[in-house]
């Protein structure tokens, strides 16, 4: 039989001023490793919720994204009759896009950042049909206006419908923005495809990439089979959501790696406050301890017992660090997207499993803070403890 | 009988045989006990008393396999403890064993109820079968009101009579009482010993105890000295030449 829990739990509780050293060391840790993998989380999530499974993205063959691919006109006609893709009243669901950068002057700072200009058939809604228009109205076109994503219109500056902003060699009004369910394109700012190209004088017969949407998900091997083989296309097809998730990849990963080696070293300064507080504690209780091992309990009950109390700490420390981060959850952050150079809102991400995570990555940092104090109580030399004062 | 001759029957509950205990401090070994032979019979009350550093509280942790001797034998109820592994003998203590120390040692985190059912949890009993044993371990010290009481809430004195329950409620084979009135004041001194004398006259306990005090070894059955690491006989109940009755 072990010692009772009810012995670590209130000993935890008489000794409260030592513990909150290692309390606090665990859930700062533990704080630490939820955020930045919310962060990692959030921007994947950002960056996935972009592509849909209904949707396929055609590239150049090799490009490793939109911004170095292209699409000649050509070729998107022949794309319009592959098989596979959904048709519309007004013809095959297929939108030519081309994807630019445009500086624009931050609301916080006033300073430019890289917004992603993209330039879109006028049918794109029909084909992202899970972006709606919550302001405003679609641009017309043939006309210089634009749609702006909620998350671009609440970060730049002059991006609210009825204002008129300038974009490479023209003016263009605001006319609505749009809820892309903050996926990657709330950042971005969208126009007539052929009039944003003359805008910025590239040529109108080149587009970067074509997404079509699919007959059904299980069209793309249909669609993919025939461009790939067609002798006429250079061009890769992917299922969108899989380029965007692909595109999360490098972030995700600088992300992970960067907040993996906060979080390392500051586990290791959370064991070492762990390790204090139950070598400290099996200091102070010594007499206890040998009382217990003479009454009859043995060296394992003693190491169970005082790494449930080293775990029980980091438990409370671990939960506190949750508890401190959740506010984190949802709060919108930007940053640059590696792969098209420009500025992507997102918003932490903070999931059940994360918690899971971080409760496991203290309790984690308790027994290696608490297991080395623990082998130490069970081998006090009892008699002599017992006469400790 | 208590004898220290060595020459006891073979069936005496506590059996000691050419104890010596030897410590080395530096380059130096200091022994504290020589040659040590005692046969205790259930039932006695057998005081130990001594000057400071004359191995006392070694004998009484060897006796209840807190340390071993460096030679000689220990035998219990016919098992021979000094043989046994570290884990046997923490085994060996929880069943056989019931220690009463000078400065109480309750968990000062548990209740008076807790303390005591402490020893329970290293058995087989039911919750309900703990329960009984500690209220009735409580009643025989006259504390079973105060179970609920955390150590800090008693005086010294009802401190050692919980530390009392503690050492009786697993019904162990005999109690080593370390300076059980060490800490406390006259009156509660004799509460103490007047618990412990009847633990051993109406229960039937067998106790080796240690104490400084002369009033207190008066208690005991027979009062044995150590000195310079001999033991030696001077019981007040007529000492013979190997033992008393």
């Amino acid at each position: 039989m072990t010692i009772p829990i009810v012995y670590n739990i209130r000993s935890v509780a008489a000794r409260w001023t030592s513990t909150i050293v290692a309390v606090a060391g665990i859930a700062g840790t533990v704080g630490v490793f939820i955020a930045m993998l919310s962060l990692a989380r959030g921007f994947r999530a950002t960056l996935v919720s972009s592509g849909s499974a209904d949707n396929a993205l055609i590239t150049r063959a090799g490009a490793t994204s939109e911004m170095t691919s292209g699409v000649a006109i050509d070729s998107v006609k022949i794309i319009q009759d592959a098989p596979g893709i959904a048709r519309g009243p007004a013809g095959p669901l297929v939108t030519s896009e081309a994807v630019l950068m445009a500086p624009i002057p931050l609301l916080s700072t006033g300073t430019d950042a890289n917004v992603e200009l993209r330039g879109v058939s006028p049918n794109v809604l029909a084909i992202r049909s899970n972006i709606k228009i919550k302001e405003g109205r679609m641009f017309q076109p043939g006309l210089s206006e634009v749609i702006v994503g909620k998350n671009a219109s609440v970060t730049y500056s002059g991006l609210t419908v009825g204002n008129t902003i300038a974009l490479g060699s023209g003016r263009w009004q605001v006319v609505g923005i749009f809820d892309a369910g903050g996926s990657a394109f709330d950042s971005e700012v969208w126009g007539d495809a052929h009039l944003l190209n003359g805008a910025y004088k590239r040529p109108d017969t080149l587009s970067q990439s074509v997404t079509v949407h699919l007959a059904s998900p299980a069209a793309l091997q249909q669609l993919k089979d025939s461009l790939t083989s067609d002798p006429r296309l250079n061009v890769d097809v992917t299922r969108e959501i899989d380029y965007y998730s692909k595109q999360s990849t490098r972030m995700t990963t600088l992300i992970t790696t960067l907040g993996g080696f906060v979080a390392a070293i500051m586990a290791i300064g959370a064991v070492f406050g762990a390790l204090n507080t139950m070598y400290s504690a099996v200091a102070e209780r010594g007499r206890e301890i040998a009382t217990m091992r003479a009454l009859g309990f043995g060296a394992a009950a003693v190491i169970i017992s005082f790494s449930i109390e080293a775990l029980l700490i980091s438990f409370v420390g671990g939960g506190i660090g949750c508890l401190a981060v959740l506010p984190l959850n949802g709060l919108t952050t930007s940053t640059m997207n590696f792969q098209t150079f420009s500025n992507l809102a997102f918003a932490f991400k903070i999931t059940p499993e994360l918690l899971v995570k971080g409760i496991v990555f203290a309790l984690t940092m308790g027994l290696i803070g608490g297991l080395l104090p623990a082998i130490r109580a069970a081998r006090l030399p009892v008699a002599t403890a017992l006469r400790e004062l | 009988m208590i004898r220290v001759d060595g020459s006891g029957k073979s069936n005496a509950l506590i059996q000691v045989r050419g104890l010596d205990k030897t410590y080395r401090r530096g380059g130096e070994e200091i022994q504290v006990l020589q040659r040590l032979n005692l046969d205790v019979d259930k039932g006695d009350f057998v005081g130990f008393m001594g000057p400071s550093g004359s191995g006392k509280t070694t004998l009484l942790n060897l006796l209840g396999g807190l340390d071993v001797p460096t030679h000689g034998s220990i035998t219990v109820a016919s098992d021979e403890i000094t043989n046994m592994s570290s884990n046997k003998l923490t085994q060996w203590r929880a069943r056989h064993v019931g220690f009463i120390f000078q400065m109480y040692n309750l968990i000062p985190v548990l209740t008076a109820f807790q303390n005591v059912e402490l020893p329970l949890l290293l058995t087989k009993l039911s919750k309900s079968e703990r329960r009984k044993h500690v209220e009735t371990a409580l009643s025989v010290v006259g504390l079973a009101e105060r179970m609920n009481h955390y150590p800090r809430q008693l005086s010294g004195g009802q401190e050692q009579r919980v530390a009392i329950a503690r050492a009786i409620v697993a019904d162990p084979t005999f109690l080593l009482c370390d300076e059980p009135t060490g800490d406390l004041d006259r009156k509660s001194a004799d509460e103490i010993m007047e618990l412990i004398h009847r633990l051993v006259k109406e229960y039937g306990k067998t106790v080796l105890m240690v104490t400084h005090d002369p009033v207190v070894a008066k208690r005991a059955d027979l009062t044995l000295h150590l000195e310079k690491g001999l033991l030696v006989e001077s019981g007040q109940l007529g000492v013979t030449a190997g033992g008393v009755a």
